[in-house]
């Protein structure tokens, strides 16, 4: 079933003016959907609320998991497999070994971080965007409140985003799928 | 939130821009007709790429023999273009990822078309891989997969299977961050995309990015550990190509100092040919304002630092063969300087340790022309370098009775010049159809680094030699 959701679209003009924003729309005990930048602004999540991400944990997982599969691989082609002698040496010598296993770590983190990070934040080829205004991946910072899942009146809503320098504010509906 | 800038710095950003001003700068390009410029360039790498081609043609046709590889020569141009390919690649990573860890708030201008240079110069060296491998089509026994004559696996022990391997991550990593790095920026174009062709590719390829907070947030987190591995990565890269000369018994490759030498060297030569490309790019896309003259020293800077380096490192070479009691060693070095290949040993000296040092002068490090010509200069000179470390080690080995010349055919020749059309060419499709600078990180440097908002001084900011702007 599709729904549409009512959202109020404060327009701001400088990310340290929509900064300051969240924090006084959410001290006055309204709750922001979210917060689009044409650029990384240090400390919104944090302002917004929200937890501070796990990904390095993730990357860290891929990069021991990728050291792993190629040490296990070595082991497995070049001791059990086919011990080769090369110049008397130990059939697993661990030092010619440690370029492929330090790449694969390298590999294993890159991608699975990357991929992780598209899978949790909805990216992927073909994903439609939702955009509240065309213009927050150029030079404005647009904060969206909806409606429906606030306690405060559209009219109190409003009044907060202008009273903390909103140039603009437009209503947006958004249409969400649901189950 | 405040933004502490030091008054002693310049600008980065000139022409009092904003954020606005930044995207129709970047996107006029993109979103615009090719100029004629873009035109003449592109069909005339074309040509050069056309021509190379059937220079390419030939060599998997007939094979290797024409080539002017001999029985003692049997590495030359092949994994000299190889090694100065892969070299020129690097100053790409350094700029978007060691600078990154650095906080080196310049490298925002400069990294997204050092990135393109990184993954162009690495196809570029891939393809003399294959066509020094012969047979292209059986590339794939490079990697370690069960065949069907039993166990036979690559070997693990060899420097060439690291170099697969470190080769095949760089390329991939380098891809991965640089189309991460992208993403934002094809969601501006995306945005602002008139025609329903350009909405639909630019839509695709931003993958419905539409800039929240927790998507800034982890990207920042992202951008951070690739980077941070990726440091390592392109240490290791140049440091496993060293390994495939280290690791032999050859006189004259066989030195520890191989690995920073390389690395070192690959700096020098990638960020010539950043500047290079950023001189070209900053005028034809009249980007002046974002590369700046700052921007251009500061990467001279480096280039005179990496220059000293590889000149201490020829040096070092020379002492310790000597110091080695080796006459093998001894002799080896001993021609290089004044053998039949002395004139590509003093070209490479020259190139690479005496006119670099002319960066130490202010005005010649901040002209537009010195730069371009001693970029050059340093890139004619890396490749010398390439080809004095392989050749004249081989020419002459053990056995005097086994010594020959080598001299590059046609074929050899054409293999190069295919190479300079495929790099071009790839590198002019970026700069017309995707945004040669990083937008959304320069918008993100601009309150601390941009000529516009200084204006904006609090005359109440304390700290003498900081003024804060809020």
């Amino acid at each position: 079933m599709d729904t549409n959701k009512r959202f109020l679209v404060g327009v701001y003009d400088d990310d340290d003016e929509v900064m300051a924003a969240v924090k006084t729309v959410r001290a006055s005990g309204i709750k922001i959907h979210d917060v689009y930048t044409p650029f990384p602004v240090h400390g919104l999540d944090k302002a917004i609320g929200h937890p501070r991400t796990r990904i390095p944990v993730v990357a860290f997982m891929f990069g021991t998991l990728g050291l792993i599969t190629m040490f296990v691989f070595t082991l497995y082609t070049m001791r059990l497999d086919w011990p080769m002698n090369i110049g008397g040496k130990d059939y697993y010598a661990l030092p010619d070994f440690i370029p492929p296993m330090f790449e694969f770590t390298v590999l294993f983190t890159a991608f699975g971080m990357v991929f992780t990070f598209f899978i949790t934040n909805g990216l992927w080829w073909g994903n439609k965007a939702v955009i509240f205004d065309l213009r927050s991946t150029d030079d404005k910072f647009v904060m969206a409140i909806d409606t429906a899942s606030n306690q405060k009146s559209e009219a109190e809503i409003e009044k907060a985003l202008r009273e903390t320098g909103a140039i603009e504010i437009n209503v947006k509906e958004i249409v969400e799928e649901e189950d | 939130m405040s933004h502490v800038s030091a008054v002693v710095r310049p600008p980065l950003v000139t022409g009092g821009k904003s954020y606005h001003d930044i995207t129709e700068d970047v996107c006029r390009q993109v979103e615009g007709k090719p100029t004629t410029s873009w035109k003449i360039v592109f069909a005339i790498s074309s040509l050069v790429l056309a021509v190379g081609t059937v220079s390419v043609f030939w060599t998997w046709w007939d094979g290797l023999g024409n080539w002017g590889l001999n029985k003692t020569v049997g590495w030359a141009w092949d994994i000299t273009n190889f090694v100065w390919w892969v070299g020129i690649g690097h100053a790409g990573t350094l700029i978007s990822a060691i600078l990154l860890l650095f906080r080196q708030k310049w490298r925002t201008s400069v990294n997204r078309a050092a990135e393109a240079m990184t993954i162009f110069a690495v196809i570029c060296a891939a393809s003399f891989i294959l066509m020094h491998a012969g047979r292209a089509w059986l590339a794939y026994w490079c990697i370690p997969i069960p065949n069907t004559y039993g166990s036979l696996w690559v070997n693990f022990n060899s420097p060439l299977v690291w170099d697969v391997f470190a080769i095949s991550t760089y390329f991939s990593v380098s891809c991965l961050f640089w189309y991460a790095g992208l993403i934002p920026d094809l969601a501006t174009i995306r945005d602002r995309a008139k025609s329903k062709v350009s909405k639909y590719i630019y839509g695709l390829l931003a993958m419905g990015w539409n800039g929240n907070t927790k998507t800034w947030a982890r990207y920042e987190y992202v951008s951070l550990i690739l980077a941070g591995i990726s440091t390592p990565l392109v240490l290791s890269v140049h440091t496993i190509v060293s390994f495939d000369f280290a690791t032999s018994v050859i006189p004259g490759w066989h030195t520890t100092i191989f690995p920073p030498y390389f690395v070192a060297g690959a700096i020098f030569s990638g960020f010539a040919m950043v500047n290079n490309l950023l001189l070209i790019v900053r005028w034809t896309f009249k980007l002046q304002d974002y590369i700046t003259i700052e921007h251009i020293e500061t990467m001279n800077k480096i280039i005179t630092v990496t220059g000293s380096i590889v000149g201490i490192a020829y040096i070092t070479e020379f002492f310790i063969a000597a110091y080695s009691g080796v006459s093998y060693e001894q002799y080896a070095f001993i021609n290089r300087a004044t053998g039949p290949y002395w004139w590509a040993y003093w070209a490479m000296m020259t190139c690479n340790v005496v006119t670099p040092q002319l960066f130490w002068i202010r005005g010649i490090r901040r002209s537009i022309t010195w730069t371009f010509a001693l970029a050059v200069v340093v890139n004619i000179g890396m490749w010398f370098e390439r080809f004095v470390i392989i050749v004249t080690s081989l020419h002459r080995d053990y056995i005097p009775s086994s010594w020959a010349m080598f001299s590059p055919t046609l074929i050899d020749i054409g293999d190069y010049v295919f190479t300079f059309g495929l790099f071009f060419v790839l590198f002019l499709l970026f700069a017309k159809y995707l945004p040669v600078i990083n937008m959304a990180e320069v918008k993100a440097v601009m309150k601390s680094s941009s000529e516009r908002f200084p204006y904006k001084v609090k005359p109440s900011s304390k700290k003498p030699g900081q003024h804060v702007t809020e």
